[in-house]
């Protein structure tokens, strides 16, 4: 599903982010990311989704080697991930529903499918009855499920997270990550950054732990492991 | 590209616009400030130039013949005459007619001069058009030349001074609408730059989520060519009606004076053309590079 051999990323300026690489997650796993800040996980998820390109080594997603992309198959290569970040990234001047929609319009759905797809999803996130209303009008709880909801609407195998729960209050993060249960449990695959150490505790999975750009510790019923 | 998708991008083209009310507001009254200027002084140049031109046309040059020259010889000096380089067309004017000429020219005046009739002192003539008014002088030097000519006329130094006049203002109206249109693309894309870097995260958010840049650009494309048509509806309206009214108070109380306006048509249609064309394709200039710069994520 998704692995990673000998991955090396060194910034432009001097920086290196990750120091050799190598991890293979299986289809419908949960994996959690852990460490420190500045230790290589934001630049490890940002690899995932081609955000950075590695300087060495593969990344192979759904059978392609992220590293070996052109420019131009990077939207293809997306369609086939969702994202969720800290900060939603939403589109404000766009509804709950054409946030939503957005995704499925960049690959040519009909309209039919996109209405049904799209409610189904905000369905899913219990969002059906603010469809209308705007980023701005919700919490940011609401707007966290909304990207969610996005970024699960054209149904990838992989479903990739980078602190989904970093700007939320604890109880809204516990609702977060009930989703992400759900999406686990219908079978897709879910890499999530996290800084959360009581979500990773209770909520018992796949721990790979970065530091130094390394991976310095992967448990399959892991802990959180850090005091912060 | 689907129908639909094409369908997409012109609604979303027409929601941004909606949305960004006071952006797109910004943008249009930008490019119709600057169209406004340009067309103004497009339509002044222009005149200026058919002006000119009609002063320049007026130029001829007179050769008076020898008195001891035979008139059955006449035509064949015309055919002579024609034969010269530069030289458009060539009248013959006999002695009387220049009289008459000139008595109708002087007005009451004029008629001092009726006793000559029975004595001219005139020559006859032939009256020389060049292809090109600057050759007037040029020509006169050659046709000067010929032994039948007595004397040639076109208005001595006169001529040259109307040429550098006629020349200045045509160069200097040149340079104005050229620099009009270049700050007009400069502001007009700048205005357009300032309402897309406005939106510089929702096209890396378009970006994340799987849209290819050909996606992305589309509505944006639109709108650029949208509003900058936009911007030119005022101006054409304002020109249009300005032009026409201006074109009758001149006609009607400068009718007789040799002065003449280029027609309201075809200059406003084309003004118009021009206008919109302008507008759009400095629309869609100015957002496709603020764009691009934008994709690269």
């Amino acid at each position: 599903m998704i692995e990673m051999i000998d991955v090396w990323k060194t910034y432009p300026n001097g920086v290196m982010a990750l120091n050799g690489i190598d991890v293979y997650i299986e289809k419908g796993e949960f994996v959690y990311v852990v460490g420190p800040s500045g230790a290589g996980k934001s630049t490890f998820i940002k690899c995932m989704y081609r955000e950075e390109k590695p300087t060495q080594g593969s990344i192979i997603i759904n059978g392609t080697n992220l590293a070996k992309v052109k420019e131009r198959q990077i939207p293809k290569v997306r369609r086939k991930m969702g994202v969720i970040f800290q900060d939603f990234k939403l589109l404000p001047r766009l509804t709950v529903y054409e946030n939503v929609a957005f995704a499925l319009e960049v690959i040519e759905e009909t309209p039919k499918v996109i209405r049904e797809r799209v409610m189904e999803v905000l369905d899913l996130v219990k969002l059906k009855n603010k469809a209308r209303m705007f980023p701005d009008e919700l919490s940011g709880g609401e707007q966290q499920r909304v990207s969610i909801a996005r970024s699960i609407v054209n149904r990838p195998p992989v479903v990739i997270a980078d602190e989904p729960t970093g700007n939320l209050d604890p109880e809204t993060a516990w609702e977060i990550m009930d989703i992400f249960k759900e999406i686990n449990d219908r079978g897709t695959t879910v890499v999530m950054a996290t800084h959360n150490k009581e979500i990773v505790n209770t909520i018992t999975k796949r721990v790979i732990a970065i530091e130094g750009g390394r991976i310095v510790r992967d448990e399959a019923k892991g802990d959180y492991g850090y005091e912060d | 590209m689907k129908i639909r998708t094409i369908k997409r991008h012109l609604v979303e083209a027409f929601k941004s616009m909606g949305r960004n009310g006071w952006m797109s507001f910004a943008s249009i009254s930008a490019v119709t400030v600057t169209l406004l200027l340009v067309s103004v002084f497009l339509a002044i140049l222009l005149n200026i130039n058919h002006i000119a031109s009609q002063i320049e046309d007026d130029v001829q040059i007179r050769a008076y013949i020898e008195r001891t020259e035979k008139s059955e010889n006449y035509d064949a000096y015309q055919k002579q005459l024609e034969n010269l380089d530069k030289v458009k067309s060539v009248k013959y004017q006999s002695k009387e007619e220049g009289l008459d000429e000139l008595i109708e020219s002087l007005g009451d005046e004029g008629e001092a001069f009726s006793s000559l009739k029975d004595e001219n002192p005139l020559r006859d003539a032939f009256i020389i058009y060049t292809e090109e008014p600057q050759d007037t002088a040029a020509v006169a030097k050659e046709v000067d030349k010929l032994k039948f000519v007595n004397k040639v006329e076109y208005g001595q130094g006169t001529v040259e001074k109307l040429f550098k006049v006629t020349d200045a203002a045509r160069n200097v109206g040149i340079v104005l609408v050229l620099g009009l249109v270049f700050t007009a693309m400069f502001l007009i894309s700048n205005t357009i730059k300032l309402t897309i870097v406005t939106r510089r995260r929702e096209i890396e958010i378009m970006k994340l989520v799987g849209a290819t840049n050909g996606f992305i650009r589309w509505p944006f494309f639109i709108e650029g060519f949208a509003l900058g048509v936009m911007g030119a509806i005022l101006p054409i309206i304002v020109i249009a009606v300005g032009y026409q009214a201006i074109f009758d108070i001149v006609n009607q109380k400068l009718g007789t004076v040799f002065i003449e306006l280029l027609p309201v048509t075809p200059l406003i249609p084309q003004l118009s053309i021009l206008m919109l064309l302008i507008g759009g394709v400095i629309g869609v200039w100015g957002s496709l590079t603020s764009v691009r710069k934008f994709l690269k994520i």
